[in-house]
């Protein structure tokens, strides 16, 4: 392979820095892999799918190159079509979000999740309620208190898109709390998290690498975290305060789970050779240190699930989604 | 918009009309599709069909009084003579031929024939020249948008028999 | 003081011998970006990003945002030569930078194009060092309200200008609108204008119109006029840049309008798109020369490259203070600042000086190299024009291609091109304006999501474009330029009229 000036430049930095992984898996790539992000560059996924691509390069974990490329036409449908029409091309992957799930429920278009060949769960993404810091509520009963004294519908929900998971989530919140929130969709979380900031907005659920820097900033104020059980890392961020610090919403009598997935499906018909070469692959990604740096500054929960765990828990979650989108009547109609 | 040639053509009038005609099919589409998309006044506002109906509105009305104005202004001169219409159509058809192969036979190789006959037929280039430009360009598209950037481009069976 | 004091601890860490290395390889890159249709600035940042992973951050932010100049500056130069703008804020440069170039000016065109770029970028950055944390906090006020509203004063400074009948002016412009339409509509989530076709999802994307109606159609235009480019007689030597030097002072109104103009547009953010529009259409009203513009006027260069240009790089400002991109591009370095492990935020000029104050004076530094990179390379660019019109159209027109395929790597945008393509003959023979047109897919969407959000916040009413005395002023400052041209109509009417 003909190398060109760029990349002979670029390699006498990255040959210091420069692991020694070996391919075991039978099956190979034979021509550079294409990595689907549907959706628009500097986003979520797509910082995520560059880190990676980075990392490979980086570490030299493939020996052909790994392309990252934005198809992220009618909320991400056009990557989803793209994949599933690409059976038999092992040289495509694709990372996914709720718009997996959320897309075609809501638009009509023609996918499913089981057109796709599941890989891997890579990590899920939290989901925080945050308020400006200037406002006087300092618990979620606060805020949901203040909600319910003011006139329906003129407290304004900031989130991400239009039926996908921020406004899913704001629905829940209105049945759980027995409020009405007015949602306005904006087209990117860190747009939605200064619209809160600048007040325009009284309250996100931001992921929470798109909100921390304000929250260090003392700008924003976290209420709690749409999971489970606390978040994982304990380091300060903000008033003596850490991730680890922000009850669960549930602890706080709203009672709401959310997490998204930052999966990986690659095309159809793939065997069971090629998948193992990317779960391996992937595998070599999470353990290197930038990996979990990205994890960390992004307060992700780094759950991994593969084959038929993964596939379960993928099944799982779409009842999920079709029922509380039906139930907040987000159902494409034609 | 050149009268001064006795060669016949289409007139401005008529290709006007045309055109106009076409854009108010265009408004009437995108009308309908807005019907169908929701044009009233939502619980959440205007409904994703509300703004694309009245542009439709728009586009039909502005049609038909340039329609009106057109047909009502005397010009009688020639859009274009058939011979420049040739000229303009030597380069649409090629290029339609080289847009829709390119999807079976992958970029390069409709590039370079789509140059080659270019140069050759059109610019009455030697051989040797034609063949070096029209295989240059392709070999220096690969090595800049595969190679550097990285950009994948349509690729054809011979691409994939080359193994690239 | 205290600024000065870190800025010139940036120059020292820009000044680096990797660091410059680092800097001439972004310009050089970037410059090719930016002449490549397709391979906007957002895209070439995000393509290279992961290849300065394993560089220290400072070093990797100086490569990518001399990159971002590079591909500022190589925009300029296809709209120039051959009226294809590479990105959207190049469009309003092919109005008068295009006929120049026919009228064989193609090396002033260029010279001043990226002189005012390097101006425009430079009055940002001197606003970026001193100015920034206050400058920061204006951009807070602005909700949906304020952004449909500067949305709107750049539509009214534009709308009117041009000379054709009103209502194809209306006609092109409501196709651009009902165009930017298709697609999914971000406030319900749902897909309109689509008839059930997978290769509708996407929408238009501005870039495969704009190939298309300039580009192609230019070609298309000129094959009926014979087989030859005008303007193959550009003067190919150095000294004509010595000498647009010395006739661009006259234009310094218009330059540092255009300078405020970007700044503030860059800041709120509106972005580079609307400030180059809104800069031209100004200029157009004010200057003496107004009524040559369209035609090859330098002023008419000068006025949207210096908007724009300020304006991109102001749009670093939120991007480093609040997290918030102002531009696609701001949104990709912002995506690799975050992969850098670098908060961007309120704290960064605090907690990241070194950093912060590294990539400003790479800013000063970037752009000076940028400029004399480009500048030597005038005569270069201005003799392609002397290739002949056999070879190079058959180039143009597969470079096209390539570059509409990669918007959304498929080949349907392709023939959307070559439709566009024809269409633009079309309408440009039938005197339809393309410029609204254009305005109108860029803006469109933008203009009606800022709308509906503001609607929804206010829940129906109107008045929230009224509601305080940013949104108002802005809101009037709109409506008097749209009745401004509609008075100028009006008065030539009656004075043709009387004559």
């Amino acid at each position: 392979m003909k190398h060109s000036v760029l990349h002979v430049a670029l390699a006498a930095v990255a040959i210091s820095g420069a692991g020694t992984f070996g391919a075991t898996a039978a099956w190979e790539p034979v021509r550079p892999v294409e990595f689907i992000v549907p959706a628009g560059t500097g986003g979520g996924a797509d910082q995520m799918a560059r880190t990676i691509q980075g990392i490979v390069t980086k570490h030299n974990l493939m020996k052909q190159p790994m392309v990252v490329i934005n198809k992220s036409g009618g909320a991400g449908g056009e990557g989803f079509l793209d994949v599933k029409s690409s059976a038999n091309n092992p040289h495509k992957i694709i990372i996914t979000l709720s718009n997996l799930f959320t897309t075609p429920l809501a638009t009509g278009i023609p996918f499913n999740w089981k057109d796709m060949t599941p890989v891997a769960m890579l990590a899920l993404d939290e989901f925080v309620l945050w308020v400006n810091a200037e406002k006087p509520y300092k618990s979620v009963k606060e805020f949901v208190d203040a909600v319910k004294q003011a006139p329906a519908g003129s407290i304004k929900m900031g989130g991400t898109g239009s039926k996908q998971e921020d406004q899913i989530i704001t629905v829940a919140v209105e049945k759980a709390t027995g409020t009405k929130f007015t949602y306005i969709p904006y087209k990117g979380g860190g747009e939605v998290a200064v619209q809160l900031v600048g007040n325009h907005v009284d309250s996100t659920v931001n992921n929470p690498i798109e909100a921390v820097a304000q929250w260090r900033g003392g700008k924003l104020r976290p209420l709690c975290v749409f999971d489970g059980k606390q978040m994982a890392y304990d380091e300060v961020i903000a008033d003596g305060k850490g991730w680890k610090d922000i009850p669960t919403c549930k602890s706080q009598g709203l009672d709401m789970e959310y997490l998204m997935l930052r999966g990986i499906f690659m095309s159809p018909k793939a065997t069971k050779d090629q998948v193992e070469y990317y779960i391996d692959l992937f595998k070599k990604v999470r353990a290197t240190p930038e990996w979990q740096d990205f994890m960390k500054s992004g307060a992700f929960n780094t759950t991994f699930l593969t084959g038929a765990d993964y596939a379960k828990w993928v099944e799982t979650e779409e009842k999920r989604h079709e029922t509380l989108m039906k139930e907040a009547g987000f159902l494409a109609t034609n | 918009m050149t009268t001064n040639s006795s060669d016949a053509g289409p007139t401005h009038k008529a290709v006007e009309a045309g055109v106009t005609l076409l854009i108010a099919l265009f408004g009437a589409i995108v009308i309908y599709g807005s019907v169908k998309a929701g044009i009233n006044w939502g619980a959440e506002g205007p409904r994703a069909g509300f703004f694309p109906f009245y542009i439709g509105i728009f586009i039909v009305v502005a049609s038909a009084v340039n329609l009106w104005n057109g047909l009502r202004d005397g010009d009688d001169g020639l859009f274009a003579e058939w011979g420049q219409l040739r000229q303009v159509m030597s380069v649409v058809v090629p290029t339609s031929i080289y847009v829709g192969v390119m999807p079976f036979t992958g970029l390069y190789l409709a590039s370079i024939i789509f140059i080659g006959w270019f140069m050759r037929w059109l610019g009455k280039y030697s051989w040797p020249i034609v063949a070096a430009v029209a295989l240059g360009m392709p070999v220096v598209t690969y090595l800049i948008f595969e190679r550097w950037f990285l950009v994948p481009l349509p690729k054809g069976p011979i691409e994939e028999w080359l193994g690239l | 003081m205290e600024e000065l004091v870190n800025l010139f601890h940036g120059f020292a860490v820009a000044l680096q011998p990797f660091n410059i290395m680092v800097m001439i390889l972004g310009i050089v890159l970037g410059v090719i970006i930016g002449v490549l249709p397709g391979l906007g600035g957002a895209n070439g940042v995000a393509i290279l990003l992961p290849l300065t992973f394993s560089m220290p951050p400072t070093s990797a932010i100086i490569m990518l945002s001399c990159i971002y100049w590079g591909a500022l500056f190589g925009g300029a130069i296809t709209s120039i030569l051959f009226n294809i703008p590479g990105e959207p804020w190049s469009v309003a440069t092919t109005f008068d930078g295009y006929p120049m170039a026919q009228q064989g000016k193609a090396g002033e065109a260029l010279t001043a194009a990226f002189t005012s770029s390097f101006v425009g970028a430079l009055f940002a950055v001197i606003m970026i060092t001193l100015v920034a944390p206050l400058v920061a906090s204006f951009a807070l006020q602005f909700g949906p309200a304020e952004k449909f509203a500067v949305y709107f004063l750049a539509f009214c400074s534009f709308v009117g200008l041009s000379k054709e009948p009103p209502f194809k002016t209306i006609a092109a412009m409501m196709i651009g609108f009902a165009l930017a339409a298709v697609g999914l509509d971000s406030i319900t989530g749902q897909l309109r204008l689509t008839f059930g076709s997978t290769e509708l999802l996407n929408g238009f994307d501005f870039l495969i119109a704009v190939i298309g109606l300039f580009g192609i159609g230019e070609i298309l235009l000129t094959m009926e006029e014979g087989l030859s480019f005008r303007g193959g007689k550009a003067k190919i030597d150095l000294r004509v840049v010595l000498q647009t030097w010395k006739e661009m002072p006259r234009y310094w109104v218009t330059s540092l309008r255009s300078c405020i103009i970007g700044c503030w547009m860059g800041i709120t953010p509106a972005g580079a798109t609307p400030a180059s529009f809104m800069s031209y259409g100004i200029a157009k009203r004010v200057s003496p020369k107004g009524e040559n513009f369209g035609k090859g006027e330098i002023e008419g260069v000068v006025a949207p490259e210096t908007a724009a240009h300020a304006a991109g790089t102001a749009a670093l400002l939120p991007m480093l203070s609040l997290g918030v991109p102002g531009s696609p591009t701001a949104a990709v370095l912002l995506g690799g600042l975050l992969i850098w492990g670098l908060q961007p935020g309120p704290m960064l000029f605090v907690e990241q000086k070194e950093f912060v104050w590294g990539l400003i004076a790479s800013m000063y530094l970037g752009n000076l190299v940028g400029l004399i990179v480009v500048l030597t390379c005038v005569p270069i660019f201005a003799a392609i024009l002397r290739v002949p019109f056999s070879i190079i159209a058959p180039l143009i027109l597969v470079l096209c291609a390539i570059g509409a395929y990669s918007v959304h790597s498929s080949t349907f945008d392709v023939v959307m091109m070559l439709v566009f393509g024809v269409v633009g003959y079309l309408l440009k023979k039938c005197n339809y304006p393309l410029a609204p047109l254009v305005l109108a897919i860029v803006l469109g969407d933008k203009a009606e999501e800022a709308f509906r959000q503001s609607l929804l916040g206010s829940q129906g009413s109107l008045g929230v474009f009224f509601s305080n005395t940013l949104v108002g002023t802005i809101m009037v400052l709109g409506l008097i330029a749209l009745f401004w041209s509609l008075i100028q109509q009006g008065y030539s009417r009656l004075r043709t009229a009387a004559a």
